[in-house]
C-alpha cells in the first residue's frame, strides 16, 4: 500500500503519521504542497495535523486551496482513500471534500488530552480492525475541533451513517462530559458519502505503542493497509 | 569622518539605560562622541541582559565541564553528548518583563526565542518545558496573567510543533508586580553537525534570514535590565509579537540549509537583534563586520539605522555563508517563503561598520563592544540566618488528614492539569511520561534511549538561606530525574533575582550561586547554559530569589523507567532517606500553620548522591517501577500524589516514635524517595540498604480506595482527586 503525506507550510504531525503508516506496513512518501500531482500509484492520501499557514485565516482555509489539493480532489473523486487528521480534517472541510466546519472549542482554549472515541461502524477501509461500538483510547490536541454543520447536513450524516467516531467515555457511552470541544452530536470524525474520505480531529497516530500511551490508534492504520493486497 | 546629527545629552544617555561613568567609558574607548546609532548599539551591548555585567564574576565559579559536555555556557545553548553520535542541546531563558506587560505575546516570544537558540545550533527541538511564577491568587492581575501566559506558551509551542512536556507553576505575593516566565527548549543533533556563532574567513557574505524587520521590540533588552514602576504599562510597545508559523518555516529552512553545507556560522537575532548577533559572530571569530542596512528586509517604511539595529522583531537569523553558495541558500529560503538577503560581509578590520543610505552610521571596535563591557563586583551582604525550628515546637492546628486535604487542593500543590492541557504534550509521539510526574521522559528518536527533563527550584528556601536553597534547587532537579530512572547529566540555570544594586538581593544572588556550584560539583551535574535575569522588582519590592534549574538526564533504555503512580494493591511502600521532621520553611508551616519562617532543610549532598544512586539502581534493575521524590508537603503529599496518579489507596502503619506525627508526615527533609515494590522484593531492598547504612523503612502497604494515615480518618482517593483537580479550574472561572 502506498501513502502520500501532504506537507503544507506549518504542518507539524506529518512525521507522526508517517511513523504510524510505516509501522503498519505502508510505503510512505511526503508530498510538498506546491506539487500538482500525487506520486504514481498512491492508494492513500493523508493530510496531517498542524497549523498550515499558521491557521492565520480560518483553520485549513488556505491549505484547502493549495495547488496539490486539486490532485487530492481528483484522487478522491476516483474513489481513492483520503485521511485528514486534525488540521487535515479542517482542510478537508475547507476544500469541500467533507461538509461542515470546525469551530473554536467550547471553552475557547486549546486542549490536549487522552480521549476515548466510539467507533460507529467497522465496515469501512479505515475501521475494519475495530469492532463496531468499540471505545478506542486516543488523544486530541486542537483549539478548533468543535464540529458544526447545518441541521440538514447533520441529518444527512446521521441518516446515511457517515459519522465515523464520536467522543465517548471508556465504556463507549457518548456523554456530554466526554464531548469537551462541544461538537454537534459529539462528532469526532466523518466520512464522505462514498466512505473513501475520512476526516477526524483526534490523533490515532500518537497512540501506536504501549510505551507511549497505548496502541488503540494502530487499528486505523492496520485497517487501511489491510484494505490493499500486498505487493509481491 | 562619521557625521553626528544628534547631540548626545546626559538625558539621552540616561534614557538608554547607561550610567554616566559607563557612557564615559564608551567615549574613551572610541575617542569621540558617538552617533545616536552607536549609542543605541552600546546600550544594547552593555545592558545587564546582554553583558552580564553584575553577574559575570560570580558565574565563573560554576562547574561547566564534564567528559560528556561538548559545549558549555557562552554559545546559543549548551550541548551534551548522549552517545550513539547524538547530542542534546538545551537552554532555559526568561521573558519576565515582557510577559508581565503583555502576557500572551511576552510568553509566546519567550518560547520562540528559546526554540531558536536551540535550532540555531543545528538541533531539531524535541521538547519544551517552562517555569512559571505568578503573584498571589487574590491579586486582581493574577488570573489575567495566568490565562495570557499559558495561552501564549501553548499558542507558540503548539503551532511550532514541539511537545511541552513539563514545567512548574506557583503563586506568591512576592511576584505580584513581577511574574516569572522561564522557557526551556531541548533539541537533538548529530554530534558532528553542530553549528556555532563563530564567523570565519574574510569577505564572506553575511546573510539575513527569516521575517522582516519592524519597529517592534526596540530596546527590549534594555527594558529587561531595569526595574518596574507604575508606568510600566507604557512599555507595552517594546514587547515583540511572535509568529510561530514563521518560526516553524525558519526551523525547516535552517536545518535544510545546514545540510547543504553552505553555512559557516549562524546566530539568531534575539535580545538586541541585529546588533548583538552581528557583534557576536564577528567578535567570536576575530573578524570585523560590515553591514549595509539598505539591504535589510523591512516591514515598515522609513526605518532608521538606529531602529534597524535595535529592533527585536522575531523569527530572524543571521548567517555567514560559504562564498558562492548564496544562490543555493536563497533557493531553500524561497521554497519556505522566507526572506533572504545578503546584507554585509566579514572584514579583517575588527570594526563593526554600519552603512545606511550611503552614510556610515556606526564604526566601532567590535571586540571591545563585548570584552570591554563594564564588569561590576557589586557590594553584597549575606542574608541573615534563620533559626532552626524544632519539630516539637510546631503545634498542629488540625488533624493530619484535614491538613493533607487542604494541601492537595491549595494553589501551589493542586493539579496543574488546567495549564498543561493547553499545551500539546503528545506531538512527535515520543512522550513516554506526560506532565504531572517527577520528570518528563521523551524517547530519543526511535529509541532505545530517552531523556528525563525537569525544571525546579524552591524560592522560599532560597530566600531563607540562599546557599542551602541554591543547593536544594540543583538537588531537587537531580532527584526528579533520578526518580524516573534517568542519570542526571547537566543543567541550564535561569537566575531570576531582584536588583543587583541592592546589597541584600546581590547577596541572595551570590549565595544561591555558591550553593548551585557546590551541588553541581558534588552531583556531577555541570551547568552548560543559562540566563541571568536581574532587576525583577517593582517599586522597590523584589521577587523571591528564584534560580530555576532545568535538568536533563539520560535513560539508556527508555522502556526501563519509573513513575509515581501506585500500580497495584499489596505493594510495600518503602521510604528511602532519613527523616528528622524538618518543618522550617515547609509548605505545612506556611499553608497549614500560616507561618513563613525558619531555616530551610539542609541538603547533605553526599546523602543525596548515595540515596539517589541507590534508587536509580533499583529502577534500572527492574525492581522498582513506582518511585516518587519527597519534596513540598513531605511524605503525606507524596503519598497522596502516588495514590491519585494510580487510583490505588494505601495504609500507612509505621511511623517513628518521638516525632510528632505532623512533623513526620509533612516535614521536608531532603534526599528522600518513596517507592512501592512487591513485598518479597521489599525485604531484599531493605537488606541492601542496610548493608550500606542507607536509611530505608517500610511505611505500609498499597491497597483499597483510600489513603489511611496513622490514626487518621481514611481519605478516599476520589476525595483527594476532587480537591486536587478543582482549585485551578475553579479559580480561573472565578469560582474560588
Amino acid at each position: 500500500m502506498k501513502s502520500a503525506v501532504i506537507v503544507f507550510p506549518g504542518s507539524n504531525r506529518e512525521g507522526d503519521v508517517l511513523r504510524a503508516l510505516n509501522s503498519a506496513g505502508s510505503d510512505v512518501q511526503k508530498v510538498w504542497h506546491a506539487e500538482t500531482e500525487l506520486p504514481q500509484g498512491t492508494d492513500l492520501v493523508v493530510l496531517p495535523g498542524g497549523f498550515s499557514y499558521g491557521d492565520y485565516l480560518r483553520c485549513g482555509a488556505i491549505a484547502g486551496r493549495a495547488t496539490v489539493m486539486d490532485a487530492v480532489r481528483t484522487h478522491a473523486a476516483r474513489g481513492g482513500l483520503v485521511l485528514g487528521i486534525c488540521n487535515g480534517f479542517q482542510i478537508l472541510c475547507e476544500s469541500g471534500l467533507l461538509p461542515g466546519i470546525l469551530m473554536r472549542n467550547a471553552n475557547l482554549k486549546f486542549i490536549c488530552h487522552r480521549q476515548f472515541l466510539r467507533v460507529e461502524r467497522n465496515d469501512t477501509a479505515f475501521t475494519r480492525a475495530y469492532a463496531k461500538g468499540q471505545a478506542i483510547d486516543v488523544c486530541v490536541a486542537h483549539g478548533e475541533g468543535n464540529y458544526t454543520a447545518d441541521e440538514e447536513t447533520l441529518k444527512r450524516l446521521e441518516g446515511e451513517g457517515l459519522v465515523a467516531f464520536r467522543y465517548a467515555d471508556a465504556q463507549g457511552h457518548v456523554t456530554q462530559d466526554a464531548n469537551r470541544n462541544g461538537s454537534m452530536n459529539s462528532i469526532a470524525g466523518i466520512y464522505s458519502t462514498k466512505l473513501n474520505v475520512l476526516g477526524m480531529m483526534p490523533h490515532p497516530e500518537n497512540l501506536i505503542e504501549d510505551l507511549v500511551g497505548g496502541t488503540d490508534g494502530r487499528g486505523l492504520f492496520e485497517s487501511l493497509v489491510s484494505s490493499f493486497p500486498r505487493a509481491a | 569622518m562619521i557625521r553626528n546629527d544628534v547631540a548626545i545629552t546626559p538625558e539621552l544617555v540616561k534614557e538608554h539605560g547607561l550610567k554616566p561613568d559607563e557612557y564615559e567609558r564608551f567615549v574613551t574607548l572610541i575617542g569621540r562622541e558617538p552617533t545616536i546609532t552607536e549609542l543605541g548599539i552600546v546600550s544594547a551591548m552593555w545592558n545587564e541582559h546582554c553583558s552580564y555585567k553584575s553577574s559575570r564574576i560570580h558565574l565563573r565559579g560554576l562547574p561547566t565541564k564534564a567528559p560528556w559536555v561538548i559545549q558549555g555556557p557562552g554559545e546559543n545553548a549548551g550541548v551534551i553528548d548522549i552517545g550513539d553520535g547524538l547530542a542534546c542541546i538545551f537552554k532555559m531563558e526568561s521573558h519576565n518583563h515582557p510577559s508581565f506587560i503583555e502576557p500572551y505575546q511576552g510568553a509566546a516570544t519567550g518560547v520562540g526565542g528559546i526554540l531558536r537558540d536551540v535550532f540555531t545550533m543545528g538541533a531539531r527541538p524535541i521538547a519544551a518545558l517552562n517555569f512559571l511564577r505568578f503573584g498571589e491568587p487574590d491579586h486582581p492581575k493574577t488570573p489575567h496573567l495566568v490565562s495570557g501566559v499559558v495561552a501564549g506558551i501553548g499558542g507558540y509551542g503548539n503551532s511550532f510543533g514541539v511537545p511541552t512536556v513539563g514545567g512548574s507553576v506557583g503563586f506568591d505575593k512576592r511576584y505580584n508586580g513581577n511574574i516569572l516566565v522561564n522557557a526551556m527548549a531541548v533539541g537533538l543533533a548529530r554530534t558532528d553537525e553542530i553549528w556555532y556563532a563563530k564567523a570565519t574567513g574574510v569577505g564572506n557574505p553575511i546573510v539575513y534570514l527569516g521575517s522582516k524587520t519592524g519597529r517592534d521590540g526596540i530596546h527590549g533588552a534594555t527594558m529587561a535590565s531595569a526595574e518596574f514602576d507604575d508606568a510600566s504599562e507604557e512599555k507595552r510597545p517594546t514587547v515583540q509579537v511572535g509568529d510561530p508559523f514563521a518560526e516553524k518555516l525558519l526551523l525547516e529552512a535552517c536545518l535544510e540549509l545546514m545540510k547543504s553545507g553552505a553555512v559557516i556560522a549562524i546566530q539568531d537575532m534575539g535580545a538586541a537583534g541585529l546588533t548583538s548577533s552581528a557583534v557576536e559572530m564577528g567578535a567570536k571569530g576575530n573578524l570585523g563586520i560590515e553591514l549595509d542596512l539598505d539591504k535589510v528586509p523591512c516591514r515598515e517604511e522609513g526605518m532608521t539605522a538606529y531602529e534597524m539595529m535595535l529592533s527585536e522583531s522575531q523569527e530572524r537569523m543571521l548567517m555567514v555563508l560559504k562564498p558562492g553558495m548564496e544562490q543555493e541558500a536563497e533557493a531553500i529560503f524561497h521554497k519556505w517563503g522566507l526572506d533572504f538577503a545578503v546584507i554585509g560581509k566579514t572584514t579583517d578590520t575588527l570594526r563593526f561598520v554600519i552603512k545606511h543610505q550611503g552614510e556610515v552610521k556606526a564604526d566601532l571596535p567590535i571586540k571591545e563592544l563585548g570584552d570591554e563591557a563594564p564588569l561590576y563586583d557589586r557590594p553584597w551582604v549575606e542574608s541573615p540566618r534563620q533559626p532552626v525550628i524544632a519539630p516539637d515546637s510546631v503545634k498542629a492546628p488540625m488533624s493530619e488528614a484535614e491538613a493533607l486535604l487542604k494541601l492537595v487542593g491549595s494553589p501551589d500543590q493542586c493539579s496543574k492539569r488546567w495549564v498543561w492541557e493547553q499545551y500539546d504534550h503528545l506531538i512527535l509521539g515520543n512522550t513516554v511520561q506526560t506532565p504531572g510526574g517527577d520528570a518528563a521522559i521523551v524517547r530519543v528518536e526511535d529509541g532505545p534511549k530517552g531523556l528525563a527533563l525537569t525544571t525546579d527550584v524552591t524560592p522560599r528556601y532560597c530566600e531563607a538561606d540562599p546557599f542551602e536553597g541554591g543547593k536544594q534547587a540543583v538537588a531537587e532537579a537531580w532527584r526528579n530525574i533520578t526518580a524516573v530512572g534517568g542519570l542526571p547529566l547537566a543543567i541550564t540555570d535561569n537566575l531570576n533575582f531582584a536588583s543587583p544594586e541592592r546589597p541584600e538581593s546581590m547577596g541572595q544572588f551570590v549565595g544561591c550561586l555558591r550553593g548551585i556550584g557546590e551541588a553541581c560539583k558534588a552531583l556531577d551535574f555541570p551547568v552548560v547554559s543559562g540566563n541571568v535575569s536581574l532587576y525583577n522588582e517593582t517599586n522597590g519590592q523584589g521577587i523571591l530569589p528564584t534560580p530555576a534549574i532545568g535538568g536533563v538526564g539520560l535513560l539508556d533504555d527508555v522502556t526501563v523507567n519509573a513513575s509515581l503512580a501506585f500500580r497495584r494493591e499489596g505493594e510495600a511502600i518503602i521510604l528511602i532517606g532519613a527523616t528528622a521532621g524538618w518543618l522550617g520553611q515547609s509548605i505545612y508551616l506556611r499553608d497549614v500553620c500560616g507561618r513563613e519562617e525558619g531555616a530551610p532543610p539542609p541538603v547533605d549532598l553526599a546523602q543525596e548522591k548515595r540515596n539517589g544512586d541507590f534508587v536509580r539502581q533499583l529502577i534500572r534493575s527492574g525492581q522498582a517501577k513506582t518511585v516518587h521524590d519527597v519534596s513540598d508537603g513531605g511524605i503525606a503529599l507524596a503519598l497522596a500524589e502516588m495514590a491519585m496518579a494510580g487510583g490505588v489507596g494505601a495504609e500507612i502503619t509505621a511511623f517513628p516514635e518521638g516525632l510528632p506525627l505532623h512533623a513526620f508526615l509533612f516535614g521536608e527533609d531532603q534526599a528522600r524517595y518513596l517507592i512501592a515494590v512487591d513485598e518479597d522484593v521489599a525485604a531484599d531492598i531493605l537488606y541492601e540498604a542496610g548493608a550500606i547504612g542507607l536509611p530505608a523503612v517500610t511505611l505500609g502497604l498499597t491497597g483499597g480506595d483510600a489513603l489511611i494515615l496513622p490514626g487518621q480518618q481514611a481519605i478516599s482517593v476520589k476525595q483527594l482527586k476532587a480537591a486536587h483537580e478543582a482549585w485551578l479550574p475553579n479559580y480561573m472561572t472565578g469560582k474560588s
